[in-house]
Parts: C-alpha cells; structure tokens; sequence
C-alpha cells in the first residue's frame, strides 16, 4: 500500500509536468523580474547594470506617484461601490425576494462573465461625443440637456467616474452572488431569537446579519481591492490613459514604460510596486480586520 | 393566517397592530423595492440588448435615429462584414485554438497534480502545495517582463504555443488549489481497497479518481474558460502579428482602426466577442455562478 502510494516515479509523472511548467513560466519570472530591477535596457537594446538607480527614480518619479494615487483612489472608489452594491443586492435576495430570487440573480449576474474589452467598447460608444453622439448624449440631447453633453470620455475627471461606474456594474453581481451564499448560511435560528428580542427591519440588519456576515465582507473587500488594483483591460480600451496621463494605473504605466520605451528594468521596478500596493492594502484589512474583531 | 408560525404572529401583535395599516404600509414599502430590483435588472442588461440591436442597425440610422431607437431594417451584413473585414472570423479561430488546448492542459495537468499532491504520499507534498498557493497572489504584470524575454529568446513570440504556454501556467495555481480540495474528502478506503485488488496507481487515477471528481473538473474548466476566453493583457503583450491575434486583442484593434467611423460592424464584432460568453452562461448559469463563488472563496 504505502509501497504504491509513495512511489517516486508515479509521484514524478503526476506533479512533475505541472511542477515544472509552473516554476518555468511563473516562479522563475518572479525572480528574474526582481534581479531586472538593478537593470535598464531590454531584450532587444540590451540590458546595462544601474543598481538600485531604479529605485531612486522611482520614488521621485511624479508619472508614478500619479499612477499609484490613481490606482489607490480607484480601487477604493469600485470596492467600496461594488461591496456595498453586492451587500444591498444580496440583502434584497434573501429577505425580498425569498426564494423566488433565482431569475433576478441570474440576470444581475449576466455582466460578470462578458469580456472586458467587449464591455470597454460598448461603454466607449455609450459616452461617446464624436463621431455622432453615443447613448449617454444622445438622450441629454433628447431631454433638452444640451448643456450637459460633453466628451465624457475625453475628461480626466468624467472619465474617472466612468471607468469607476464600468467596473462596479460589471462585478456587482459577482459580489452579490458571493454575499448571498454567506447571507444563506447565517442559521434561521439565529435570526428568529433576534426576531423574538424585537429586533426587525434596520436593527436586525445592523445588529445581527451584518456582523455575521463580517468575514465574507472582508474576503470580498480584499478580493475587489485585489482586483480593481490590476485594472488594465478596462482602462486600455476606454481611455489608454488618457487625457495625458491621468487615468493612468500603475499596471498600464507599467506596460508602456516596457513596450513602448524599452524600459525593462524601470517596468520591473513599477511592477514590484505594484505586487507592494497589493499587498499593503491586503494586510492592512486583514490588520484592521483582527484588530476591529476583539 | 394558516400555517404560520404562532411566534411569529405574537410579535408583530405586540405593537398597535392594525391589518389594513400594516398592508398599506408593506405595499407603499414593497412598490419602491420592486421598482428598484426592476431597474436593477433593466441596468444589467439592457447594455447587452443595445449592442445587439446596434449591431444590426445602417450607417444612416447612426447618424439620423437618437442612439436607443430600435432598428428599422435588419442589417445582417454587418456581422459578415465585422467577419470578414474585420477579421473577427480569424480572431475567433485563434482564440479557439488557444483557448482549448489550454483548458485540456490545465485540467490533465492540475488534476494529475493535485492527486499526487493529496493522494500519493510523500514528504514534500506540503511545501508543492504551498508554490501552488504562491501563484493566486502574485500580480502576473510582475511576470511578464522575463517572460517577454525568455519567449523572445526561444522565438516564441507570436506563437499560440506561448500562450498555451501562459495561460497553462497561470491558471494551474487555482486549479490544482479547487481539486486539492476535492481530494482531501476523498474516501481513501476505496483507493485502498482498489491497490489491495491490483490496480496500478495510474489505473487508479484514471479509472477511480478522475471519474469521481468529474464534477469539480467541469467546474473548474468552466470559470477557466471565461478567463481565458475573456483575457486581454496576455495576448496583447506575446502577439503583435495580426495573424496571431485572439478575439479580444482583435476586436481592440477592430475598434481602433475602423470603429470611428463604422459603427454597425463595430456593434456586431463586440457582439460576436460577447456571444460565446454569452451562450454558455444562458445554458450554464447556475454551474458558472457557483464555481465562480467558490473559486473566490478559496481564493
């Protein structure tokens, strides 16, 4: 029996393709990307040793220090939007809708599985300005509100707001989804004692439901963040950027500082930058999270 | 009144009850949250009817008609255009090409692994695992940089077998992490009691476990579907050539060269990104929305 379970060659054939594609085409690259940052050049010019030149650039670098603040804002703005979104969602599910929620969620969740660039296009003409007026305009045009039709893509701050909007409609249902299987979980008997104490309506939401629920809020807080701090698909084909640099996350600075100035070991450096924010903001909750627990 | 539960009747009898209020008050509360659900709902999918019903609008509706007016004639030719022209129908085979081969990778190559790293018994299994787990956290733009370079050098850039090669890689992490899960409750006895008969380990994987988790297996290849099919960061940084070009990429460049001006194609090469997606959830929905939870959940 052990004899057979612990055989070296069966143990070999089963882990060792797997193993070693995964090690060649992600743990190896993530050493290599940290050697690349004490480097500039890149595969085509050539790479030349700086040292940690790299890290000095970047910590005065204003490109950036813009890109990270835009990035942070942002995720703060979609999970917090998507979160709460999710919870309302997943509230009306369980207690209004009861079981007669199956359709409604899985409509709410239909925009989760259409890809992102299809998404980004079809957002694009809804705010589009020229050639002819997308959606979005066209209706202010209808309603008389001429005066409010705008390049709503074209504008730092607009554009922020809907790339945000993008993102927190997409993903909502996903959250709700995820909320919802914890909100079926809390006992009913839990709920009916709160119900006998005379709790009901708000107080029993607040009081009861919303604690429990705590730690599947916080899973999904971090996986929004997680996700909303590597936007890039959606930010690439609505805006590339643009205006400027202004919606420009650390993912796409990253990108074009590689592939459109050759610049590896500066990518390197924004892209160890970027596993960073991830992770400072994923402990941070986590932190708070044990903290508020006590 | 019948069937309900006593308890639940005493308490709303404690307050001033008065029937007729109370169901005024229920209706005045219930209207307002079921107009919210309905628009809701409305929110989430009229956007994919409007790109379908653009998408078989003329060049003059566009420019004549305000952006939601229906249709007036069919204009199926803009999806063979948006094919042809636009090259959609090209995309689509890559794509396809790309994306099955990866998805039958993943699933061989992760289950295999996560049966050794369960079932088999030895002494580094813990710490595979734990690699494994290291992928579900690293941002992949920290990896495409070396990998860059490493396809470059092995002139791999531009080949579907780069992003097999990618996508494999990236998405064994999760996959081998969904049915480890599935093994740790696997009844052991019945391997036991197979190996005591005779079987070979291979037999028993492929004739034992393989058929007990099938159910985790189209679940996990299911979420990895709409991953692959839907990624856009890998295809755009390991192909240039148009030729090569997955749907998503394509359908960027589509928009970016002809989408100015050429609205009706443009609706149905987003509309022919989007059906595939589309389709499979129609028919798949609650097997999607679980194993997207649970996927999350773990993590």
């Amino acid at each position: 029996m052990n004899k057979t379970l612990s055989d070296w060659k069966a143990i070999l054939i089963f882990v060792g393709p797997a193993l070693l594609l995964y090690t060649l085409v992600l743990l190896v690259p993530i050493v290599w990307s940290l050697g690349y940052t004490l480097y500039e050049g890149s595969p085509i010019t050539g790479f030349e040793f700086v040292g940690i030149q790299n890290y000095l650039r970047i910590l005065q670098d204003p490109t950036f220090l813009k890109a990270l603040w835009f990035g942070t804002k942002f995720a703060l703005v979609v999970s917090t939007g998507q979160v709460i979104l999710g919870l309302l969602l997943a509230l009306l599910y369980h207690f209004y809708l009861k079981n007669s929620s199956a359709l409604v969620r899985t409509l709410i969740f239909l925009p989760v599985v259409l890809p992102t660039v299809a998404v980004a296009q079809m957002f694009s003409k809804m705010f589009a300005i020229a050639p002819q007026y997308g959606l979005v305009n066209s209706l202010l045009h209808n309603m008389g509100l001429d005066g409010y039709i705008q390049p709503w893509l074209g504008q730092a701050d607009t554009a922020f707001w809907i790339i945000a909007l993008m993102e927190i409609w997409k993903a909502m249902g996903f959250y709700a989804i995820l909320l919802y299987t914890g909100l079926v979980a809390i006992p009913d008997e839990t709920l009916e004692a709160a119900r006998l104490d005379g709790a009901k309506g708000w107080t029993l939401t607040r009081f009861i439901v919303l604690p429990l629920l705590a730690p599947i809020t916080i899973s999904s807080l971090i996986f929004s963040l997680n996700g909303t701090l590597k936007v890039f698909d959606t930010i690439v084909a609505l805006t590339n950027g643009g205006p400027g640099t202004t919606t420009t996350p650390l993912t796409l600075l990253m990108f074009k500082t590689a592939f459109t100035y050759s610049e590896y070991g500066y990518g390197s450096t924004i892209a160890l930058g970027l596993a960073l924010q991830c992770l400072v903001v994923t402990l941070l909750i986590v932190w708070r999270n044990r903290n508020g627990g006590q | 009144m019948i069937g309900q539960d006593p308890m639940k009747t005493g308490v709303q009898n404690k307050a001033a009850y008065n029937p007729t209020q109370a169901r005024i008050q229920k209706t005045l509360f219930g209207l307002p949250i079921t107009l919210l659900i309905l628009i809701l709902v409305l929110l989430a999918i009229y956007p994919v009817f409007w790109i379908f019903m653009s998408s078989l609008k003329g060049s003059e509706e566009f420019s004549l008609k305000p952006m939601w007016a229906l249709p007036e004639t069919l204009h199926w030719e803009n999806y063979a255009r948006a094919w042809t022209e636009g090259n959609m129908g090209k995309y689509f085979v890559n794509s396809v090409l790309v994306v099955f081969p990866s998805l039958f990778l993943l699933v061989i190559l992760g289950t295999a692994a996560a049966f050794g790293i369960e079932i088999m018994r030895w002494k580094m299994a813990k710490g595979v695992n734990l690699m494994f787990l290291v992928g579900i956290m690293v941002p992949i733009q920290i990896v495409i940089l070396p990998l860059f370079t490493m396809y470059y050098q092995a002139n791999l850039l531009d080949t579907r077998l780069a992003l097999i090669m990618t996508y494999v890689a990236f998405g064994l992490p999760l996959v081998v992490f969904f049915l480890a899960g599935f093994f740790q409750s696997f009844p052991r006895e019945i391997i036991e009691a197979a190996i005591v008969d005779g079987a070979t380990i291979y037999q028993v994987f492929y004739k034992i476990a393989l058929p007990m988790v099938q159910n985790a297996i189209v679940t996990v290849a299911l979420v990895q579907f709409f991953f692959l099919w839907n990624d856009l960061l890998v295809s755009l940084t390991f192909t240039s050539n148009p030729d090569m070009r997955t749907v998503q990429s394509g359908l960027l460049a589509f928009t970016g060269q002809y989408g100015q001006r050429e609205w009706g194609p443009t609706f149905a090469s987003i509309g022919l990104a989007v059906a595939p997606t589309v389709i499979i959830y129609l028919f798949l929905n609650r097997m999607v929305m679980k194993g997207m939870a649970a996927g999350a959940v773990k993590g």
